[in-house]
């Protein structure tokens, strides 16, 4: 599903590489945590991983497709197939739950009729059932990141990518997000987490792999935080 | 619905920012209705250079003390000139009976003058009205010839000064399209910063790029048509106010300007409002937006 092979990316005026001769390979249906430090480079991976950068040496294939050449002018239609969930939420403050969710389905072609459908449904999955007409500043933090996953499981990603996604909530929120991410995980998407949240990473005893100063240091299958 | 939402998107673009938008528009709206007036003189002077050229004259004047037989050598030579076209004959009493009509407000001059003092000539209609210089070398040295004037160097300085002020409307009409292109730019540039949350969610999930640019492009091409007609509306007060008004009394010396006229030339300020501002738009887009 993802393939990273040998990839370097040394970003511009940097002194030495985010990722330093990295390979990793993910299968369909893997629930996989990137953990390390600060700048380690596993946010990096994500920005590859969405062709928002591209590798200076070596080859990135997500879907069997083959990021690395390709055009910018298809990557809006490559997205379609990932879903995205960030640390900050990433929320249009003026616009309802519903909104939020039914927008992301509208600027990619989806008809109101799909989306009068489709978001009570995944609104219902990540647990915001009755809150769909709430904004952004009447939801708390946890239920705010819910709407941001619902917003990236809309359209029914191969792939969700979520880059800290608990950074901003406290434990118990995390855990129920967590419990979504791993719901979501069985539906049979692959999910890619980044997090230096050790607790999380101790309790879902998933595959881990750890990178330090732009390299893989351990890549276990069923790791804890270490 | 992509459609309804592209153009609502555009009109709410354009109320967010009002006073930018009035700016961008009124600059826009002058440098077209320079534009326009370039255009209009431009076309009116190739009208009227064909109407006075046509019956323009080179004038051979002859030396006082001519003799028969130089002036009948003459008109036979000229008669056989292929660049001429017709010749016409004026005598002393002739040239002297223009002269009064030319000055019947001047009866002073008039009566200082007496039909001898006048020289007889020869008028000449050119099939060519450019071929002067070549007449002028020919009979410049022949016989009797005394000067040769022709009128087109007279119409050449007067349709100079036509161009002068075409140049000047054209030059007017660029340097606005630079501060029109720059507000458009500016425009866009806060719309996109405005619209900054939108456009990072657009890309994240994946809209295409058109879609996400479709909107502020449109704002500059709708700003543009609406710079345009607002042009077509100068013109339509300078030809009802300023031509058709204060100025009638001259028209008898130039071409009239018809409706038509004005009207042809809205396509062309639309095409290029609207063109101007597409590309402004999107290539500011290219640079703010990264898309």
């Amino acid at each position: 599903m993802i393939q990273l092979e040998q990839v370097t990316k040394t970003y511009p005026k940097a002194s030495r590489p985010s990722l330093d001769n990295v390979s990793v390979s993910i299968e369909k249906g893997e629930f996989v945590f990137f953990i390390g430090p600060s700048g380690s480079g596993k946010s990096t991976i994500i920005k590859l991983l969405l062709h928002e950068v591209t590798p200076n040496k070596g080859r990135v294939v997500v879907n069997s497709k083959d990021v690395t050449s390709m055009r910018s002018w298809k990557r809006p239609h490559f997205r379609r197939s990932i879903g995205c969930v960030f640390q900050d939420f990433r929320l249009l403050p003026n616009r309802t739950a519903y909104e939020n969710v039914a927008f992301a389905l509208e600027v990619i072609g989806k008809t109101k009729a799909v989306a009068r459908r489709v978001v009570p449904e995944v609104l219902e999955l990540v647990g915001l059932g009755g809150k769909e007409h709430r904004y952004p500043h009447e939801l708390s933090g946890g239920e705010q990141q819910r709407v941001a996953v619902a917003r990236a499981f809309v359209n029914r990603p191969l792939i969700l990518l979520a880059d800290e996604p608990t950074g901003n909530l406290d434990p118990d929120t995390s855990i129920e997000i967590m419990r979504l991410l791993d719901r979501i995980n069985r539906t049979g998407t692959t999910v890619v987490m980044v997090t230096h949240d050790s607790n999380i990473v101790n309790q879902m005893r998933r595959r881990v792999v750890e990178i330090e100063s732009g390299r893989i240091v351990r890549d276990q299958a069923r790791g804890v935080y270490g | 619905m992509r459609v309804k939402y592209v153009l609502s998107e555009v009109l709410v673009g354009l109320w967010r920012n009002v006073t930018m938008t009035i700016a961008m528009i009124i600059t826009l709206a002058v440098s077209l209705t320079m534009l326009g007036v370039s255009g209009l003189v431009y076309s009116k002077v190739d009208d009227m250079k064909d109407l006075y050229y046509k019956n323009i004259q080179v004038s051979i004047f002859l030396k006082g003390e001519v003799t028969e037989q130089e002036r009948t050598d003459l008109e036979a030579k000229l008669k056989s000139d292929p660049l001429v076209k017709e010749v016409l004959y004026v005598n002393k009493d002739e040239a002297y009976k223009r002269f009064q009509e030319m000055y019947q407000d001047a009866p002073d001059l008039v009566s200082a003058v007496k039909p001898d003092q006048l020289p007889e000539s020869f008028r000449l209609t050119l099939v060519n009205p450019e071929q002067y210089k070549s007449i002028y070398d020919q009979y410049k040295d022949t016989a009797g010839v005394d000067e040769i004037v022709d009128q087109s160097q007279l119409l050449d300085k007067i349709f100079d000064l036509f161009t002068a002020g075409q140049n000047i409307a054209l030059a007017g009409a660029i340097a606005m399209a630079i501060a029109a292109l720059l507000l458009v730019a500016n425009t866009i540039q806060v719309a996109a910063y405005s619209k900054r949350r939108e456009v990072a969610v657009m890309k994240l999930v994946g809209a295409s790029n058109w879609f996400i640019q479709a909107p502020f492009v449109l704002e500059a091409v709708v700003a543009g048509l609406i710079g345009s007609f607002l042009g077509l509306g100068a013109l339509i007060a300078l030809k009802f106010f300023l031509f058709d008004g204060s100025l009638s009394a001259l028209q008898g010396l130039f071409s009239p300007v018809t409706w038509s006229d004005i009207f042809l030339m809205f396509p062309i300020m639309a095409g290029v409002g609207a063109l101007v501002s597409a590309v402004t738009g999107w290539v500011t887009l290219r640079f703010y937006l990264r898309v």
